[in-house]
């Protein structure tokens, strides 16, 4: 299945943010092997040109590594799988609570109705 | 490198290309995408040359169109493509011997990727399969241009799926100047790098696919929709 890509971000964003997600969630392990572009780009259905910019993206990032002839490897540093699962931990709560304000909660509110969600069995 | 200069097509009264002016670049993608009647199949069949402009020129390369220059060119086109009393290795093999860039290796591995059966009679294979077929003649030659003209046509949503599929797989990025003419836009948009707009035989506006998200927030259906002018899209 190909992909339905948001069309608020570009693609190549948004394939990156996939692969993120996929290594914080433990889907892709540290050091683990990407698809070469083009098998990237065919699963995906893309233009491999987004693909190699989606690389290019993570290793500025240094969530990946390019290895000369070999390919595209995760990165094997604890550290950044750490620090990318705070970034996006951050991220959600941002949008989380911006979404709360704008329907008119109050932080206090916001506080308590997450509190009680936690208590009455978390996970729906 | 394929030019348009200042060109006007003329049936009488009517005018289906109206002084256009556009160049496409070697090794992209564009999508030509305008509502019916706008002009997009004739674009099409001047690069080819099949049709000649009335005023102005359509250079590939520096040099006028003419039918020697577009041997280095496939076209799929809308009509008269497939042969009804031929089977689709018949197919495979007549475009073989008229084209010397047709690579047979290529056609089996597309054969294979489009779920094809090469004993099957062309009058036989459903709208979908035409397609496909379509879509592997073409594929299979080793051309500078490859011209689509509404590749979609009439295709349900999985067959599709399986047409982008291939292009990303056989599309020699970066080397082949891919032009598509479509309607479908949203199944294609990932793999365009440009986009233009044609309404009543004019280039209305074009873009650069990723820079309309990064920029704009906008998809290329939206962006289309902000630009058209005349009549919406079906």
């Amino acid at each position: 299945m190909s992909t339905e890509f948001k069309t608020s971000k570009p693609i190549y964003g948004q394939i990156a943010d996939r692969i993120i997600q996929q290594f914080v969630r433990g889907e892709l392990r540290a050091g683990e092997k990407l698809p070469s572009v083009r098998e990237m780009a065919i699963q995906s259905g893309v233009n491999p040109n987004t693909i190699q910019r989606t690389y290019g993206e993570l290793e500025r990032l240094g969530v990946v590594e390019t290895k000369r002839g070999q390919g595209t490897f995760m990165t094997e540093k604890n550290e950044m799988k750490q620090k990318l699962r705070t970034d996006i931990q951050r991220e959600m709560i941002q949008a989380f609570v911006n979404n709360m304000r704008q329907i008119g909660l109050s932080d206090e509110e916001i506080h308590d109705s997450v509190h009680e969600c936690l208590k009455g069995g978390g996970e729906s | 490198m394929i030019t348009f200069d200042h060109v006007t097509k003329q049936y009488g009264k009517r005018k289906p290309l109206h002084d256009i002016t556009y160049t496409f670049e070697q090794g992209k993608v564009y999508g030509i995408l305008g509502p019916n009647g706008s002009g997009k199949s004739t674009m099409m069949k001047m690069i080819a040359g099949l049709v000649y402009p009335n005023e102005g020129a359509v250079l590939i390369e520096g040099k006028p169109v003419s039918r020697s220059i577009a041997r280095n060119l496939a076209f799929l086109s809308t009509e008269g493509m497939l042969y009804n009393s031929f089977r689709v290795e018949q197919m495979i093999q007549f475009f073989q011997s008229q084209y010397p860039d047709f690579s047979m290796g290529k056609a089996g591995e597309l054969l294979t990727f489009m779920e094809l059966d090469r004993r099957q009679k062309v009058s036989e294979l459903s709208k979908g399969e035409q397609g496909r077929l379509k879509l592997l003649l073409v594929l299979a030659r080793k051309t500078d241009i490859l011209l689509l003209d509404e590749p979609f046509i009439g295709l349900d949503p999985m067959v599709r799926e399986t047409i982008v599929k291939g292009l990303v797989s056989f599309i020699d990025f970066g080397e082949q100047t891919v032009i598509i003419t479509t309607h479908e836009i949203t199944e294609i948009e990932p793999i365009l790098e440009k986009a233009l707009l044609l309404e009543s035989g004019k280039v209305t506006a074009s873009c650069n696919v990723e820079e309309v998200r990064e920029e704009q927030g906008l998809s290329v259906l939206e962006w289309l929709k902000a630009n058209v002018q005349k009549e919406e899209l079906a």
